[in-house]
């Protein structure tokens, strides 16, 4: 089954590869606006072969990793701090409902006031959005912690460092790994966004470049970039959850005696 | 010794409060096997919930070896009602056992031969490295009993542990239970709402009204020490005994005052 959605995805991107190839090339669409496939193609293959596209490509991995990991640990260590903590978990519910949805782009000014346009302004950008994503995970992890489970720790004289280690990090963990899936994806549209608007180094500043020079199928070439960086990364990111998580698929399919 | 007095036990959410625990008081001599039956929802869990510390009475005292319960008091383990929550499931058998000794401070090479001892003691050698959740019902239940004995309590606590486990299988951990307490000469409370199983286990049972609890009556279980599931059962005795602890608790229902048994 999942053998035949494979075919199904793979025979959906060819369709859109000829479609986008048509189009331009039957005069439906002016290909000044959308070129064919083929040229497409071809900018990225002269693209790939040059130094400055890999140094963009790792400055948007650069930002996006670090960012990325600032996020996660501040995500993981205040999350299990106002979890564990019950006044913590009352007095910041209704902060974090406020500052949760401001979008991070709506920071883009502040950003530019701070680092103009350093790596510190995509940054910003980043570890705002990806963090939110692993709080909001650590939260309904830490909630999930069986009352039964901490009370055997409790029960055998586990001290309070030993229950968070035991129990609720294990407990945690299957949502950790999903808030760091969900962050990773929006840490790269927040590193692009940061690039093409502030002009912060990387893809997102040469899109930006291709697109004023005119350089139109090359602009396309790097949009398709960006996205194939988004499924490698998703895919990596799941890849790594399930090794790590054995146990808690399986019991997730058993239903306990 | 375990020392219950006067315990008393309110659950408090909001405006709603439930009386858990009415007034008890009895006393569990150290080295003595102790059952205690009641109705489902008299506050059986309640009361082992207060006895290791877990929760706070809202009035009375527990003490246990002369020392007042504020805490989980050191030397007691308990066995859950509800086994499968109680395995971390993200640990292997051997390491849901050996963990409570790793937080006792207990050497690297003793806590090998504890492991070692309480898994083959409940039958389960070969197993160390299975999850929890790869384990049957009354396998995992042996798992839960190994960890509590492995940790060398002085006072065992379990609270009806057999109830989701087979007829065969409850047999077994019965006799399990009774080969343990003889082995080991620790202090055993064994809750159970089985009338039989509290007969056939204890060296005295008590009984506990339904809601507002109380101690309704207690028995000495005067059967020989060595007991066997074919004759201890079919002794005229343990017929007499069961069938006195029966006609207390269904007394103890009819009383005026007391709630109708729920469950
Ligand atoms: N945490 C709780 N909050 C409020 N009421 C509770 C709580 N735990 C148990 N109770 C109530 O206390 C009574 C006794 O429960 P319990 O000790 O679990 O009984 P048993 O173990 O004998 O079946 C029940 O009426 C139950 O609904
Ligand atoms: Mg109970």
């Amino acid at each position: 089954m999942t053998r035949g959605a494979g075919l199904l995805g793979v025979a959906g991107l060819a369709g859109l590869l000829v479609l986008v190839e048509a189009l331009p090339r039957l005069g439906l669409v002016n290909d000044d606006y959308l070129p064919p496939t083929s040229r497409i193609a071809a900018a990225l293959g002269d693209e790939l072969v040059t130094g400055e596209f890999w140094r963009a490509v790792g400055d948007t991995l650069t930002g996006w990793a670090i960012g990325l990991l600032i996020a996660v640990a501040a995500g993981v260590v205040v999350g299990i701090l106002i979890g564990a903590v019950p006044v913590l978990r009352a007095a910041t519910a209704s902060t974090i409902e406020f500052l949760r949805p401001i979008p991070s782009v709506a920071l883009i000014p502040l950003a530019v006031l701070l680092y103009g346009t350093d790596l510190g302004s995509t940054l910003l950008l980043v570890v705002y959005a990806a963090f939110w994503q692993v709080l909001v995970q650590v939260l309904y992890g830490v909630a999930d912690v069986d009352p039964i489970a901490d009370e055997t720790a409790r029960s055998f004289r586990f001290g309070p460092w030993a229950r968070v280690r035991h129990v609720l990090w294990p407990t945690a963990l299957p949502y950790v790994f999903t808030g760091v899936r969900l962050a990773a994806s929006v840490a790269l549209v927040l590193a692009v966004t940061a690039e093409l608007v502030i002009g912060a180094p990387g893809l997102g500043k040469s899109i930006a470049v291709a697109q004023t020079s005119g350089a139109v199928p090359l602009m396309y070439a790097l949009i398709a970039v960006t996205g194939l960086l988004g499924v490698g990364i998703n895919l990596a990111a799941r890849m790594f959850e399930r090794r790590s998580l054995a146990w808690h698929q399986s019991v997730r399919g058993e239903v306990p005696a | 010794m375990l020392e219950v007095s006067s315990l008393n036990k309110v659950y408090r959410s909001g405006a709603r409060e439930v009386e858990a625990l009415r007034d008890l008081t009895f006393t569990v001599d150290s080295g003595e096997l102790v059952c205690l039956v009641g109705p489902s929802g008299c506050g059986k869990t309640t009361l082992l919930r207060c006895i290791a510390g877990l929760l706070e009475p809202s009035g009375g005292k527990v003490r246990l070896d002369g020392r007042e319960v504020s805490g989980p008091p050191p030397g007691l383990a308990m066995v859950f009602q509800e086994y499968g929550r109680s395995l971390f499931p993200w640990m292997s058998v051997r390491d849901n056992v050996e963990l409570p000794l790793k937080q006792k401070k207990i050497t690297r090479h003793r806590r090998a031969t504890l492991v070692e001892q309480a898994l083959d003691a409940v039958g389960l050698a070969g197993t160390e490295s299975a999850y929890p959740w790869q384990l049957s019902g009354g396998m995992q239940q042996r798992v839960a009993i190994a960890r509590a004995v492995a940790y060398e309590p002085s006072t065992l606590l379990m609270d009806e542990p057999f109830a989701a486990v087979d007829a065969q299988t409850r047999a077994d951990l019965e006799d399990l239970v009774r080969a343990l307490w003889q082995r080991l000469e620790v202090t055993v409370l064994f809750i159970t709402h089985d009338i039989d199983e509290a007969v056939y286990l204890g060296q005295r049972v008590l009984m506990l009204s339904s809601s507002p609890t109380v101690v309704q009556d207690e028995i000495t279980v005067d059967l020989p020490a060595a007991r066997d599931q074919l004759h201890t059962r079919a002794d005229p005795r343990f017929t007499e005994l069961r069938t006195h602890v029966y006609e207390q608790i269904q007394a103890a229902k009819l009383q005026p005052g007391g709630a109708n048994a729920s469950s």
